[in-house]
């Protein structure tokens, strides 16, 4: 299939997402929205993998399939009131995935593939995808791991710990500033440091919030992973991932702040509430 | 010039998810929320064309993982989101989560 056959496609896919996120707003129309954006999927999905790109289908195929599998399976297993952790779980799915996609663009500048070596622009965008994407992962298995009460799902917190958390974002832009200015470098070694760094900041930014807030939480969670996919898109040059990507980013956030506005509460104060309770106790 | 495509893309891709989502009543917040994560499982397109392609072993490893996980999101994502929404439709009452 032509490059040009494909945009086209991804065009009428982007159009599909848009009117079924516009859809998925009102009760009455939906469920209609949900198919016809699974429908956007399918032509994204089935357009790829006609691109003359790819020259080897064995490891999309299994893959594929057992994710499909693992998909259907707990999808249908999962009880009604089960449903916002079965969310989150999806979601750090997503999330672990924009990571990957990521780390594996990597090697697209750097091996075999054309456009520049390891160009500011791919290992900025690549540190973006691994950065936003491993805090969505991180973040969406605590929110899950507190609403199933699987980890204690009060506030966690101790001294320094928004320090901590600081010192830690400060290192993980000094170390994709290293990478930056010399790939050639610190590309191999430090890009370790940065996705260990992001998976706990995912971490430490979601324990010291209350289990009674994760509906919240899971939704900002949300429009990350949009983010997380829209910058390997930009990390690997694809307009889908991008356009779905910030469409999802941007409708995350709103449905955030309309979720937190229903609970009477601003962003903020959900995100900080660990930390403004902390201090009235003292 | 490709960059600054790029960069006109994902702009108004932004303004128009902010615009989409206005009044939602309470009852789909969750469903929203949902049909919104099976959309971000896109990244599925990217892991493909990483795991299809000529890159080194490793990283094709790397995208054939990002497919799997991806494929969960989007898959899981749409169907729970149809669940949910098809419950939503019989009882025809707001769901008694919050």
């Amino acid at each position: 299939m032509s490059e040009e056959l494909i945009g086209a496609a991804y065009i009428v896919s982007a159009i599909l997402f848009i009117f079924g996120l516009k859809l998925l707003g009102s009760p009455a129309t939906a469920v209609r929205g949900n198919q016809l954006s699974a429908l956007g999927m399918l032509v994204a999905v089935v357009v790829t993998l006609g691109s003359h790109e790819i020259i080897d289908y064995r490891w999309i195929g299994v893959a594929a399939v057992l994710g499909a599998i693992v998909g259907v399976v707990s999808a249908q297993r999962v009880a009604m009131t089960g449903m916002p952790e079965m969310v989150a779980l999806f979601n750090g799915s997503g999330g672990l995935a924009s990571l990957l996609v990521g780390w594996a663009a990597l090697d697209m500048s750097g091996g075999t593939g054309e456009g520049d070596p390891q160009s500011a622009f791919t290992v900025v965008t690549v540190l973006l995808s691994i950065l936003i994407g491993g805090v969505t992962f991180s973040g969406s298995i605590v929110a899950w791991g507190k609403l199933s009460e699987t980890i204690p799902s009060g506030a966690i917190r101790f001294p320094g710990q928004q320090i901590v958390s600081l010192a830690m974002l400060v290192a993980t832009i000094g170390c994709g500033v290293a990478m930056v200015a010399q790939p050639e470098v610190w590309t191999g070694t430090l890009i370790y440091v940065v996705i260990a760094l992001s998976v706990l900041l995912g971490v430490m930014a979601v324990i010291p919030i209350g289990g009674a807030d994760m509906p919240v939480v899971i939704s900002l969670l949300n429009s990350y992973s949009g983010l997380a996919a829209c910058a390997a898109g930009l990390a690997i040059n694809n307009t889908i991932l991008i356009v779905a990507g910030a469409l999802v980013g941007a409708a995350g956030i709103i449905l955030t702040n309309i979720m937190c506005k229903a609970m009477n509460r601003s962003l903020s104060n959900v995100l900080f509430s660990g930390f403004t309770a902390a201090k009235a106790a003292t | 010039m490709e960059t600054v495509f790029l960069g006109f893309v994902l702009m108004l891709s932004i303004f128009l998810g902010f615009e989409l989502i206005s009044k939602v009543p309470a009852t789909l917040h969750t469903p929203l929320m949902s049909g919104a994560n099976a959309i971000s499982g896109i990244t599925v397109v990217g892991a493909i064309t990483l795991a299809g392609g000529e890159l080194a072993g490793w990283a094709t490893a790397l995208a054939a993982l990002a497919v799997f996980f991806a494929t969960v999101n989007v898959v899981g994502g749409y169907m729970v989101t149809d669940r949910m929404l098809a419950m939503f439709k019989k009882k025809d009452e707001p769901e008694a989560r919050s």
